[in-house]
């Protein structure tokens, strides 16, 4: 896929994306905000995977004039969870009336269809690659966006520490391309046989 | 005439029109190198919702025709349509299709290569109702050529596919009819001048291209590959001899099979029904949309136990329609014994070398649906396709001697797998062992299955390296047509009250001829009534493979000689007086392109075509 150079990676696209999304969902004024602003246009139907507009660096408690990605990028990803997976459906049911054995089977499609989100739209790995539990050692100038350092964390790299998760990376991200007035906000339509 | 194009093109482009899907896959003609051949597959953007275009690679060959309230038009467009609605092809019209068949136009190829329908008439989907405008089988394939070229070109502006070698890929089993059809679509399609490639030979050629030279040391002269190319939709044999020639190995077509309209999606189908019987008995009712996810939910668990040879079972769950996903969804399981007894031993039992299907797969030609294979054995159809074909190498040089008449069948020294339904080793290594038991039988050496086959785009790829071959590139499979044809002549004797005149097959296209070429069928002479069309009935042979053209056969069995549909000559009346009678002989053309064709040359020099696809008058 080609790629302008010039535009934020696809590591900080994501978590950008997801920071706003979350804080969308758990910030009434940062979504009122998101609302009203109306920044940027909506994906494109461009042949070329369309570009997000400019972000800001990070999820900072919202400086006055912050540009955020258009919320349709995460509706969009949310339809797919619901399409391939039934995720809103799972997560919106009341499980406490069930039995294990039956929130284990419907568990089963949603991992599935999950897993298949994951697999088709995104190019996952991790960010270390060696195993849980080694000891590894930091050098000075380590990427700390990707390490999250724990514990006693004191002095001065380089750091010695045991591997408690390897993180993940997504190296690839392929959503697909949106209509120009296609309302993401439906995330699944109602249904009506005829 | 196709040489200014091929001198042009950048790319040699293959595409694999299938039942199901459709794949593109290129050759770059300035950065291959002998048979280091620089290849790609083109990811297809294609609607997979409404608004919502993504680049899969594969495109489902399905046509949806929304109702006109049913989706905004601004929900149809397509990267290059510039906004407009395009054609529902692809992802979306399979998904929306699933819940509205009604307005889905599925298997256009398998309707394509229906005889005993007009396949340029609005046919489809054949259940529609009244008010939904439907398409003709050659509609269809052109729509999703259409798609193919459109999304080749917004991927490609500075190389024009129309400028580029386009190979299109068809079973080994079509008729001279459907071949032409595969054509014409492509050309309506703006395709320029397309050649067609058989999609046993393509998975052939991509497996060459795939070995990066060690083919070399997989086959050796003297070898017969056996292809095995189970779709999702049809089946599809072939038989390919390597030669020595010059020092040099070289792949030599020597057999194809009958059209078997049997394939993977029929396996899935037929474990569905399983499972809904299952349920049944426990008082569960699935409706017409929980059986279409039945379907898919058994695709999966079938691949599962299916790759897998140590689970015993595999869960089956059945989503709610409503949005309780866990107090409305349906649990069950398939079990390794259900998948075996269907799949394994219902598709491909481990029967004798003498066993046979148990219809003819093609009884009747007035059927109203597809003529879907009667019998599920693919081994029983395997065995007759090597029985029929048991002395096809007899002529074969450098093969003469090994043939033994006492040999019941043909013996294929390796097996080429294609299709997504042998990503189960357990499935190919049982066709592998049926095979081996029959070779044992008769005392000959087992086969040995050819390895690294990929099996899901291996027609498209081979597709484009076989353009790619055809410019000197690669290695090329030779063979030339697969089928002897005839007309029926009615014999000259004595009327006899209440008796026909027998009817006499006089070849007018023997087997193997090389594309390129073309034959005067000697002597005989037709004379045709200007206006008028006229008649013959048409036959083909997979294995009378001596007959000369000329060739006049007065008696032959039923296994010999298929009749196909009739084709027709007329001489238009521009230039003549109608009514007039003008003497021609018949030639046979097989062209560039991999059609054949039959001409009427007067006596001056005139031509017209023969045309095989004659519009039935009945329907």
């Amino acid at each position: 896929m080609s790629q302008p150079t010039n535009l934020p990676s696809f590591w900080s696209r994501l978590s950008l994306a997801f920071g706003a999304f979350f804080k969308t969902l758990g910030d009434a004024e940062f979504a009122a905000r998101v609302r009203d602003d109306q920044v940027g246009p909506v994906a494109a139907p461009a042949p070329a995977p369309a570009p997000e507009p400019k972000p800001a660096p990070a999820p900072a408690p919202a400086p006055a004039p912050l540009r955020i990605a258009t919320p349709d990028a995460a509706l969009q990803l949310l339809g797919l969870l619901q399409r391939e997976a039934r995720l809103i459906d799972f997560a919106n049911e009341n499980i406490t009336v069930y039995a294990d054995a039956d929130i284990g089977a419907a568990a089963r499609l949603v991992h599935e269809g999950c897993a298949r989100v994951l697999r088709e739209h995104f190019t996952i790995e991790p960010v270390r690659g060696e195993l849980e539990g080694t000891r590894i050692t930091l050098p000075e100038g380590f990427d700390a966006a990707s390490v999250r350092l724990t514990g006693n964390v004191v002095g001065k790299a380089p750091f010695n520490g045991t591997l408690s998760h390897r993180g993940w990376r997504a190296r690839d991200v392929r959503l697909p391309q949106l209509a120009d007035k296609h309302d993401a906000s439906v995330i699944a339509p109602a249904e009506v046989e005829l | 005439m196709s040489d200014i194009q091929t001198n042009e093109a950048r790319y040699a482009i293959g595409i694999d029109l299938g039942t199901t899907h459709s794949a593109l896959s290129y050759v770059d003609l300035q950065a291959s190198d002998g048979e280091k051949a620089d290849q790609g597959v083109l990811g297809i953007p294609q609607l997979s919702g409404p608004g919502t275009v993504e680049p899969l690679p594969l495109l489902p060959s399905f046509l949806y025709l929304p109702h006109p309230d049913e989706l905004a038009p601004g929900d149809l467009a397509l990267p290059w349509t510039n906004g407009a609605a395009a054609p529902v092809v692809g992802e979306m019209a399979r998904s929306r299709g699933a819940g509205t068949p009604i307005r889905l136009v599925s298997s256009a190829k398998s309707w394509l290569s229906h005889p005993s329908v007009d396949r340029r008439a609005a046919i489809l989907p054949t259940d529609a109702p009244e008010e939904v405008e439907r398409v003709s089988p050659l509609a269809a394939s052109t729509r999703y050529l259409e798609h193919l070229k459109a999304a080749w070109n917004a991927e490609h502006p500075d190389a024009p596919f129309d400028q580029q070698a386009v190979t299109v890929t068809i079973p080994a089993s079509f008729d001279p009819a459907a071949r032409e059809l595969t054509a014409e679509a492509a050309r309506s399609a703006g395709y320029g001048s397309p050649t067609l490639l058989e999609e046993p030979q393509a998975a052939l050629y991509s497996w060459i291209q795939g070995s990066g030279g060690r083919w070399r040391k997989q086959v050796k002269a003297g070898d017969i590959v056996l292809v095995v190319d189970v779709g999702g939709g049809t089946s599809d044999f072939s038989l390919i001899a390597i030669l020595e020639r010059d020092g040099n190995l070289e792949p030599h077509r020597v057999a194809v099979g009958d059209h078997i309209l049997l394939g993977g999606d029929n396996m899935d189908l037929a474990l569905a029904h399983l499972v809904a019987r299952k349920l049944q008995a426990g008082g569960t009712q699935l409706d017409a949309w929980q059986m279409r996810a039945l379907t898919y939910a058994c695709r999966g668990a079938k691949e599962h136990l299916l790759a897998n040879a140590d689970a015993t079972t595999w869960p089956i769950v059945v989503p709610s329609r409503g949005s309780k996903l866990i107090g409305g969804s349906i649990r069950t399981e398939l079990t390794r014994d259900e998948v075996t007894t269907f799949i394994t031993d219902g598709f491909f039992p481990r029967v004798e070398a003498s066993a046979r299907p148990a219809v003819r797969t093609r009884a009747g030609l007035t059927q109203v649906g597809l003529p879907y294979a009667q019998d599920a054995a693919i081994t029983r159809h395997l065995a007759a396709f090597l029985g029929r074909q048991a002395g096809a190498t007899a002529e074969l040089e450098g093969f003469q001697g090994k043939v033994d008449a006492a040999h019941t069948f043909l013996h294929p020294s390796a097996v080429l797998f294609n299709g997504g339904v042998f990503k189960s080793d357990i499935l190919s290594r049982r066709v592998m062992d049926t095979l081996n038991d029959w070779l044992t039988m008769e005392g000959a050496e087992p086969a040995r299955m050819l390895e690294g086959a990929d099996l899901d785009l291996a027609v498209a790829r081979g597709a484009a390296y076989y353009g790619y071959a055809r410019r000197g590139g690669g290695v090329r499979i030779r063979g030339g047509t697969a089928r002897s044809y005839y007309v029926g002549v009615e014999s000259a004797m004595p009327a006899i009250p209440g008796f026909e005149p027998p009817l006499e097959a006089l070849c007018v296209a023997p087997f193997g001829m090389e594309e390129g070429t073309e034959l005067e069928l000697p002597g005989q002479e037709f004379g045709l009534v200007v206006g008028e069309p006229v008649h013959f009935r048409f036959f083909g042979s997979s294995v009378r493979r001596q007959d000369h053209i000329g060739t006049v056969l007065d008696a032959w069995s039923p296994d010999e000689l298929q009749e196909l549909n009739e084709i027709q000559a007329t001489l238009p009346a521009e230039g003549r007086t109608p009514g007039d009678v003008v003497q021609v002989k018949l030639h046979a053309v097989a062209t560039e392109a991999g059609t054949l064709e039959l001409v009427a040359v007067a006596r001056d020099g005139q031509r017209w075509k023969v045309e095989f696809d004659v519009r039935s008058t009945e329907q």
